[in-house]
C-alpha cells in the first residue's frame, strides 16, 4: 500500500524567547508529521505553544533549534527572502479574525496570494471569483468585508488561502468568532475544498465541536506534545 | 501591490480625509507663520530693496542697519567717487519728518531724496503718474499704503497738495513702493528737494548709492571704498542682511515671532507625524497579514511609503493653496497687510519639510511591520 507524502514535518524543534535577563522555553523538543491528504487539528489550553508552533511550521518564526520540512523543503536553512517567496507559494493562511482587507471586495481580498506574485489585480480577481463561487460566495463578489456576515468572512478567507493552490493550509482558530452553525459550514467548506491528496491542513482550535472533522489531533501542553489520536473516534494515545 | 495600497489609504474615507486635513492644517500653518516672519523680516530692508541700481550702499562707519542715520559731508559723495571701479555714485537722503494734509490730517512720513539729475533709487513700481515727473518743484511720490492713510477713502489720484515743514509738496505719482516695518508712508522726492523739506545743515548725506564699473566684483569694490574712504560700504544684499540681522537681534518682535514660526513647525510636524504613525499602526494587522502571506517587506515598504507621498502630496497641495490663499485675500482686503506672500523658497521649504517627517514616520511606524508578530496575525 503506498503511503501518503510527508507534508510537513517537525524534528526536535525548540523556540526560546528572551525574558529579562535569560530566556523562557515555550516549545520543548517538538516531533511530528503531517500527511498530505490530511487535516490535523492542534489543540490544547492557551500559552501551551499552538500559535508559535504553527507560526513556526508557516515560516514566520525561527525556531531556536530542530528542522522543519515543508513539503520537503528544509524551510529552517532558508534566507529571510527565500521563507517569504516559500510561504507565497506553498502556505495559505486562515486566521481568527479573517485579517480581510477592508477596502477590497470579496473577490479582490481572495485574489491578495495572486496580486502578491505579481498576477494584475483584475486578473487575479477573476481568478478567486471562480474559487469563491464554488464555496457559495458568487453573489457576494463585489461585497465589501463590512457587508458580510463573519461565516462570509470566513469563506472570503478560505478562498484566499486556496487561490493560490499551496501545499499548506494554516488556520488559527477559524471558528472562534463564529456561530456553531457558521462553523460547521466553514469546516465542511474547508474539508472539501482545502483537502486534497498533495495538500494538507492544518488547524489550531479550542473547539471541540469540531473535533469530528479532524483526520489527527495533536494535543499540546506546556510547550510539548501531550497526545495524539489518528481519528476522531479513535483513543487519544499519549506519545510522551 | 500599490494598487491595494492605494485602495487600502483610500477606503477608509475617515481616516484618509483626517490624514489629509492633518497634513494640509501643518503645511497651512508651517509655511504661513514662516512667510510672515520672512515678509516683516523683508520689509526692515524695503528701501534697500526698492533702489535696485546701486550695487552698493556706502554710509558712516557706524550706521549699523538701514534706519539708523549718521548724516555724511557732501565731501564724502566725492570721495566714493574718487575710488577705482566706481561708475557713479549718488546721493541718496533718507529721514523722517511730519507731512500736514489740507484736511488736517498729520502723518510721519519716511522721506527719501534721490539725486536730482538721475533720479536714481526711486522705486521702478509705480501705479500712477512717472519718475519723471519728480523733476517738477516740490514734487514728490507716494506710496499707495501713505496716499490712503493721508486722503482715507479717496481712490489715488494725482495732484494733490501736503505741506512738510511750511513748504508745499505736489503729489505727482504713486508707487508701490515695498512696506516698510514701521508702515509709515514712503515719499520720495529729489534730494535737494528733501533737504529744504527738512532744513539745510551741513551734514545730510544719509548714504551713497555706488554702481560697480562693469566687470568689477561688487564685493572687492566695497572692500576697496572701504579702505580708501574710511566709510562703511555694503553690498546692497549684504546691507539688507546687515539691517535684517540688527531686527532679529535687537528687537523682541522677530524673536517672539520666530518662537510663534518654531512652534508652528513643532505642532505641524508632530501632527503630520503622529497622524501617520497611527494610520500605519492601525493597519499593522492588515501588512502583518500581508507579510504572513508571503509579501516581502521591500514591497510592505513601498506600499506605505505610496501612501505617504500620497496624503503628503495632496494634504501639501491643499495646505499650501490655503496659504497662497489666505495672503492673497489678507493682501486685497487691507493695505497694511501687502507684501506678505508665499515665496517659493518657503513653499519649497515646507514641501520638503512635510515630505521629511512623513518619511521618518513612515519609517517609525515600519519597524513594528518589520518584525511582525505572529501574535498581531494570528490573534486578534
Amino acid at each position: 500500500m503506498r503511503h501518503p507524502p510527508i507534508a510537513a514535518r517537525c524534528n526536535a524543534v525548540t523556540k526560546a524567547f528572551p525574558a529579562g535577563d535569560g530566556t523562557v522555553e515555550v516549545l520543548h523538543g517538538i516531533d511530528f508529521e503531517m500527511l498530505a491528504g490530511e487535516l490535523t487539528m492542534l489543540v490544547g489550553p492557551s500559552g501551551c505553544g499552538k500559535t508559535t508552533l504553527i507560526s513556526i511550521i508557516a515560516g514566520i518564526l525561527t525556531p531556536t533549534t530542530g528542522e522543519i520540512e515543508i513539503c520537503g523543503k528544509p524551510i529552517t536553512r532558508m534566507s529571510d527572502a527565500q521563507k517569504v517567496a516559500f510561504r507565497r507559494s506553498n502556505i495559505g493562511f486562515i486566521f481568527q479574525q479573517y485579517n480581510l482587507l477592508p477596502a477590497l471586495t470579496a473577490a479582490e481580498n481572495a485574489a491578495i496570494p495572486l496580486v502578491a506574485a505579481g498576477m494584475p489585480m483584475a486578473r487575479a480577481a477573476g481568478v478567486a471569483a471562480m474559487i469563491l463561487e464554488t464555496i457559495g460566495m458568487g453573489a457576494h463578489l463585489g461585497r465589501l468585508p463590512n457587508q458580510l456576515s463573519g461565516g462570509q468572512q470566513q469563506r472570503v478567507a478560505i478562498a484566499r488561502a486556496l487561490v493560490h493552490a499551496p501545499r499548506l493550509i494554516v488556520c488559527d482558530e477559524p471558528t472562534a468568532a463564529l456561530d456553531a452553525g457558521s462553523g460547521q459550514t466553514v469546516l465542511e467548506i474547508l474539508k472539501r475544498a482545502a483537502l486534497n491528496p498533495d495538500r494538507a491542513v492544518i488547524v489550531v482550535t479550542h473547539d471541540t465541536r469540531i473535533y469530528s472533522f479532524a483526520d489527527r489531533i495533536v494535543a499540546m501542553e506546556d510547550g510539548r506534545l501531550a497526545a495524539l489520536r489518528t481519528s476522531p473516534l479513535a483513543h487519544v494515545s499519549d506519545v510522551a | 501591490m500599490n494598487g491595494v495600497a492605494l485602495r487600502m489609504l483610500l477606503g477608509d474615507r475617515a481616516k484618509y480625509i483626517g490624514l489629509i486635513f492633518g497634513i494640509a492644517f501643518s503645511t497651512m500653518l508651517m509655511s504661513n507663520q514662516i512667510s510672515i516672519f520672512a515678509g516683516l523680516m523683508l520689509r526692515t530692508a524695503g528701501q534697500i530693496l526698492d533702489a535696485r541700481e546701486a550695487d552698493i550702499w556706502v554710509m558712516d562707519p557706524r550706521v549699523e542697519y538701514v534706519d539708523k542715520i549718521e548724516p555724511m559731508t557732501q565731501m564724502q559723495l566725492e570721495r566714493v567717487r574718487g575710488v577705482n571701479g566706481v561708475d557713479w555714485a549718488l546721493p541718496f537722503f533718507k529721514g523722517l519728518t511730519v507731512a500736514h494734509t489740507r484736511d488736517g490730517i498729520l502723518q510721519q512720513i519716511i522721506l527719501l531724496g534721490v539725486d536730482d539729475a538721475t533720479l536714481a533709487g526711486v522705486t521702478p513700481h509705480l501705479v500712477l503718474g512717472s519718475i519723471d515727473s519728480l523733476e517738477r518743484p516740490d514734487a514728490m511720490i507716494i506710496d499707495r499704503a501713505g496716499f490712503q492713510f493721508m486722503w482715507p477713502g479717496e481712490a489715488p489720484s494725482l495732484g494733490k497738495i501736503i505741506e512738510l515743514n511750511d513748504h508745499r509738496a505736489v503729489i505727482v505719482g504713486i508707487s508701490d513702493a515695498s512696506a516698510p516695518f514701521t508702515t509709515y508712508p514712503v515719499v520720495y522726492t529729489k534730494y535737494s528737494t528733501a533737504r529744504n523739506y527738512v532744513g539745510r545743515t551741513r551734514k545730510q548725506l544719509s548714504f551713497v548709492l555706488v554702481r560697480a564699473r562693469a566687470g568689477i566684483d561688487a564685493h572687492l569694490l566695497a572692500q576697496r571704498i572701504n579702505a580708501q574712504t574710511g566709510l562703511k560700504a555694503l553690498t546692497w544684499q549684504d546691507f539688507t542682511w546687515a539691517t535684517i540681522e540688527y531686527y532679529v537681534k535687537r528687537t523682541g518682535i522677530p524673536v517672539n515671532f520666530g518662537i510663534t514660526v518654531v512652534l508652528g513647525f513643532i505642532v505641524g510636524a508632530a501632527m503630520v507625524g503622529q497622524t501617520f504613525y497611527i494610520f500605519v499602526l492601525e493597519n499593522l494587522r492588515q501588512f502583518g497579514s500581508l507579510k504572513a502571506m508571503g509579501v516581502a517587506n521591500g514591497t510592505i515598504l513601498r506600499m506605505v511609503l505610496l501612501q505617504a507621498l500620497v496624503v503628503a502630496g495632496i494634504g501639501y497641495a491643499i495646505g499650501i493653496g490655503l496659504c497662497a490663499g489666505f495672503f492673497e485675500i489678507t493682501s486685497r482686503t487691507s493695505i497694511n497687510l501687502r507684501g506678505f506672500e508665499l515665496p517659493w523658497q518657503v513653499a519649497a521649504g515646507t514641501g520638503c519639510t512635510v515630505l521629511v517627517i512623513i518619511v521618518i514616520a513612515s519609517f517609525a511606524s515600519l519597524r513594528k511591520v518589520m518584525v511582525v508578530d505572529p501574535a498581531i496575525v494570528f490573534r486578534g
